[in-house]
């Protein structure tokens, strides 16, 4: 397992490197001249040539690459040319808001979802399996900026039951949390249907009825033990679009987290932040596509990686 | 004494004939039109197809960048029958005329997908070697951006525009193509019709259009459905965050975007414009999994 765990660690790190010359490059891409942005309109030739210089941006293009991949090295993501703070601060003070609402929403993908899941597949062909199933494909099709646009009309405008934007209250995140758990649960839902009625099909579930187990431990204990693993990692893999979907809901919500200051960010052009927070999110990609794996392995004793 | 000599089969050499896979074929749509939801996502797509067609043709008379300033934000009437937006545009007719550039949107980004990512996943499964080793890395590299953080950081490189959206949401699919060709190439060069043809000396362009291309079509159909939802809602996505299609052109997402603005105002804006994206994501999702059950029953859920 440690063999494994160390393997895996250092598969990542070319594709850590890729990352991050893959953002060098986009950011090379990008039309118009950094230096002017970062100036001003109203600024002066020289200044600009100044900012140019202090960017580095007048040195050869290899030398901009390492020196690029040299602080990264040391965590130092630059300055933000919108704040003129340190890039790694913002982005960190923005951090714990969209952790919240990562963590929310999974945790109610997970028990709306696994629930939902176990109901379709014990209830196999019922009307319960039809309106589950139904439900899920529309989560799946949700457009997230449009439920969380629907929400807030409902919820903010017509009772007002709950704030439309911001994280002024405690019940701000109820809106937002629930938009971006809504993909998840169906996805969810879905995964563990299907897994569910495969081990329901097998011997030993029939054989465990037999002896007389009651089917509520047998549903528990027997067959979501062993349809646990493709929902593992359904749940481990969902992060990554619960990540993409939190940039597009926390903009319609106006919730202070990551995923809208890098959508401000790309209207600013705030070039260092964006590519600080592209590199975040792919960074913490990788770590939970990394996780899933281990648990992966932790959960199923039969797999084992030497 | 008589030995025997042990029977070679040799159907297993034989690549099917045209005559099997047109049965096949035939086969399958008529399972498909016995498929109840995917029927249903076929009549909402037969619907939108008809509206991007038809639409612009019967409502010849009306421009769709048509701006009224006299005439912002009504609300529904005889006149307009979903009211009109703030640019004083009938939001129907918006919605009509959008059905065109929101499906092209999704359709062309699929294409780039289908068409860089299938015969990148072909030669990598099939040849092996460094050029699979070098096309893996591509792809785990933009696998780790989570999808709308990639189009959205190739918009943020490239600009907004139609064709920038098409090629940002485009080339996020990629890798999905590149994978499935892949595996399905390793499978089918073991295939003992494909090993002989190569022990033959067929050229191997030839066994990748023959042989390769038929065994990966129905998966990658599949794929390329599922993936038009996807490319939509995304695609959409950045319309509505105003890094898509530019006002006064009408697009599903980028009338979203604009009804935001007015959400306190006249809900309708924002109403029709999300549904109208979200059926048809709906649509090619449920035709998606119909397909999938048909053609490719291992991976039924």
């Amino acid at each position: 397992m440690l063999t494994y765990v160390v393997r895996r660690l250092l598969v990542a790190i070319p594709t850590l490197w890729g990352v991050a010359t893959g953002v060098f490059i986009m950011a090379r891409l990008l039309p118009g001249d950094p230096a002017r942005v970062i100036a001003g309109v109203l600024a002066t030739p020289e200044q600009v040539e100044h900012i140019r210089h202090q960017l580095g941006l007048d040195q050869p293009l290899y030398v901009q690459y390492l020196d690029f991949i040299g602080r990264l090295l040391r965590l130092d993501l630059g300055v933000s040319a919108h704040f003129g703070s340190p890039v790694a601060a913002e982005i960190a003070s923005r951090i714990p808001y969209t952790v919240a609402l990562a963590v929310t929403a999974i945790a109610i993908a997970v028990i709306l979802g696994v629930s939902a899941g176990i109901g379709a597949a014990i209830r196999r062909n019922t009307p319960l399996d039809l309106v589950i199933s139904a439900l899920s494909v529309f989560g799946i099709s949700m457009p997230v900026y449009w439920l969380g646009l629907m929400l807030i009309v409902l919820f903010a405008i017509q009772v007002h039951w709950l704030p439309a934007a911001g994280a002024d209250s405690p019940t701000s995140i109820i809106l937002p949390a629930f938009t971006l758990a809504v993909f998840s649960v169906g996805l969810i839902a879905r995964i563990t249907r299907g897994s569910m009625l495969e081990v329901l099909n097998q011997d030993y579930i029939r054989t465990a009825r037999a002896k007389g187990a009651p089917f509520r431990r047998v549903v528990l204990k027997h067959a979501l033990r062993n349809a646990l693993l493709p929902i593992i990692t359904t749940i481990g893999l969902q992060f990554g679009s619960l990540l993409g979907g939190a940039v597009l809901t926390e903009s319609v919500f106006s919730w202070p987290g990551v995923g809208r200051l890098l959508l401000d960010s790309i209207f600013f052009r705030d070039y260092p932040m964006v590519q600080g927070l592209v590199l975040l999110f792919a960074v913490t990609y990788i770590a939970i596509n990394l996780l899933t794996d281990l648990l992966y392995a932790y959960v199923d004793p039969r797999i084992r990686y030497d | 004494m008589r030995t025997s000599i042990p029977a070679f089969d040799t159907t297993e050499l034989a690549p099917p004939a045209e005559g099997e896979i047109q049965a096949v074929h035939e086969a399958a749509w008529r399972q498909l039109l016995r498929h109840r939801s995917a029927v249903a996502g076929l009549v909402v797509l037969a619907v939108y197809a008809l509206a991007a067609l038809l639409g612009p043709v019967v409502f010849h008379q009306y421009n769709p960048a048509h701006q009224d300033l006299n005439a912002v934000l009504l609300p529904p009437s005889p006149h307009h029958l979903l009211g009109t937006d703030n640019y004083g545009r009938d939001e129907l007719l918006d919605l009509v005329y959008g059905s065109r550039y929101t499906l092209s949107l999704g359709l062309l980004a699929v294409v780039i997908g289908v068409g860089v990512g299938v015969p990148l996943g072909a030669a990598s499964g099939y040849f092996g070697g460094w050029a699979d080793l070098l096309i893996q890395r591509l792809t785990d590299i933009m696998l780790a951006f989570p999808n709308i953080v990639l189009a959205l950081a190739l918009v943020a490189a490239l600009g907004p525009g139609l064709k920038n959206v098409v090629i940002a949401v485009g080339v996020s699919s990629i890798p999905n193509f590149i994978r499935l060709v892949r595996s399905e190439a390793l499978k089918v060069r073991q295939l003992p019709y494909v090993e002989a043809a190569r022990a033959l000396g067929v050229p191997s362009a030839r066994i990748l259009l023959r042989h390769l291309i038929p065994n990966v079509l129905a998966p990658v159909i599949v794929l390329a459905t599922l993936q038009m939802g996807l490319a939509i809602l995304v695609a959409a996505g950045l319309g509505f965050f105003g890094l898509g299609v530019q006002p006064p052109t009408p697009e599903w997402g980028e009338l979203l975007g604009e009804g935001h603005n007015y959400i306190f105002r006249d809900a309708n804006l924002v109403t029709f414009p999300g549904l109208c994206i979200f059926f048809a994501v709906l649509a090619f999702n449920l035709v998606g999994d119909g397909l999938r059950d048909v053609l490719d029953p291992r991976l039924r859920t």
